[in-house]
């Protein structure tokens, strides 16, 4: 009995290592350095009045999502899931709904208001 | 339990008894998954709020009259810094060192601290200067949404204090090695969406 449960925490490593990694500092300090780079930019575009209008908010939203993708992949693994990728079809899923709801509410508001 | 895994392991011979152990794990962490997408589905709908209320500021204080900039970067930064050890901490746990573990979690904690103290202070600061949750529609949604956030990480960090305690009292083993790969999740997606509240609400706010 003891010997299995011994034998069942090394099946729990050599499964770490192969399908279940969870990451190496490498890609921990990588992604954290990206995130860092991703988190001045707009700030140094804002603070500074770099850009202006539709241009500052095409660079705001695209740094907020490669951020959002930085910390799936490097920090939430993502991509390591196991095969039946039910985590990546439910984050799509969900991922979905909320674009709906925010997009459909600015284009409803959009036109509720009184000129 | 054992009993089916040692069934496990006379049928399938390639993959071992740990199969049927991973998949339940695997499940557990799934349903996780789920939650946190309903979080990301109702923050979403605060998002939309917040940006459909935006303009509606019944000649009351805008946000960009308000919000004071540094304290928020600082903010941000705390937060970043602290869902990079949360990472640490899962790292640690994988190589098995229990001290390194605890010792990364508390980290997170006094970073997420740092961060609660610093988002009481700048509500505090708000109320002061006449931005209160009635003010005005735009500052109900601006209160309602950070305020949500600051919540979620507030409870966050009882979650991780009570974690830390488990593994000082039981070491690491699958059950709290699961609690940590979760509460860690958790911490990762708390800080996505710190980062759309920082773009959408100050940014784009004070821009």
């Amino acid at each position: 009995m003891a010997q299995h449960t011994n034998n069942n925490t090394h099946g729990d490593h050599e499964a770490h290592g192969s399908h279940e990694a969870h990451g190496s500092l490498k890609s921990y300090i990588i992604g954290f350095v990206i995130s860092i780079v991703l988190t001045i930019i707009p700030l140094v575009v804002v603070l500074n009045d770099i850009l202006e209008g539709t241009a500052a908010i095409v660079v705001l939203l695209a740094a907020a999502i490669l951020q959002f993708l930085v910390q799936l992949f490097y920090f939430m693994h993502l991509k390591e899931e196991g095969k039946p990728r039910y985590n990546m079809t439910v984050l799509i899923l969900g991922t979905i709904i909320v674009l709906t709801v925010i997009i459909g509410s600015i284009w409803i508001m959009t036109y509720n208001k009184v000129a | 339990m054992a009993k089916s895994e040692n069934l496990n392991v006379s049928s399938a011979s390639h993959h071992g008894g740990d199969d049927g152990h991973h998949d339940l794990e695997g499940m557990r962490v799934m349903g996780f998954w789920i939650f946190l997408i309903t979080d990301f589905i109702m923050f979403g709908t605060l998002f939309a709020t917040f940006i459909v209320l935006n303009d509606s500021t019944a000649g009351g204080p805008t946000g960009a009259e308000l919000f004071e900039m540094p304290g928020i970067i600082a903010e941000t930064f705390i937060l970043l810094t602290s869902s990079f050890t949360s990472g640490l901490a899962v790292l640690a746990m994988n190589r098995g060192n229990r001290k390194a573990l605890i010792g990364w979690l508390a980290v997170t904690v006094l970073l997420g601290l740092s961060f609660i103290s610093l988002e009481l202070t700048e509500f505090f600061t708000l109320v002061h200067e006449g931005a209160n949750i009635s003010t005005s529609a735009f500052w109900t949604a601006f209160y309602t949404l950070v305020g949500t956030h600051g919540l979620h990480v507030s409870i966050g960090l009882v979650w991780i204090t009570a974690i830390m305690i488990q593994l000082a009292r039981h070491g690491i083993n699958p059950v709290t090695k699961r609690k940590v790969n979760i509460v860690s999740l958790y911490w990762h997606f708390l800080d996505v969406v710190w980062i759309f509240v920082l773009t959408i609400v100050y940014l784009m706010e004070v821009m």
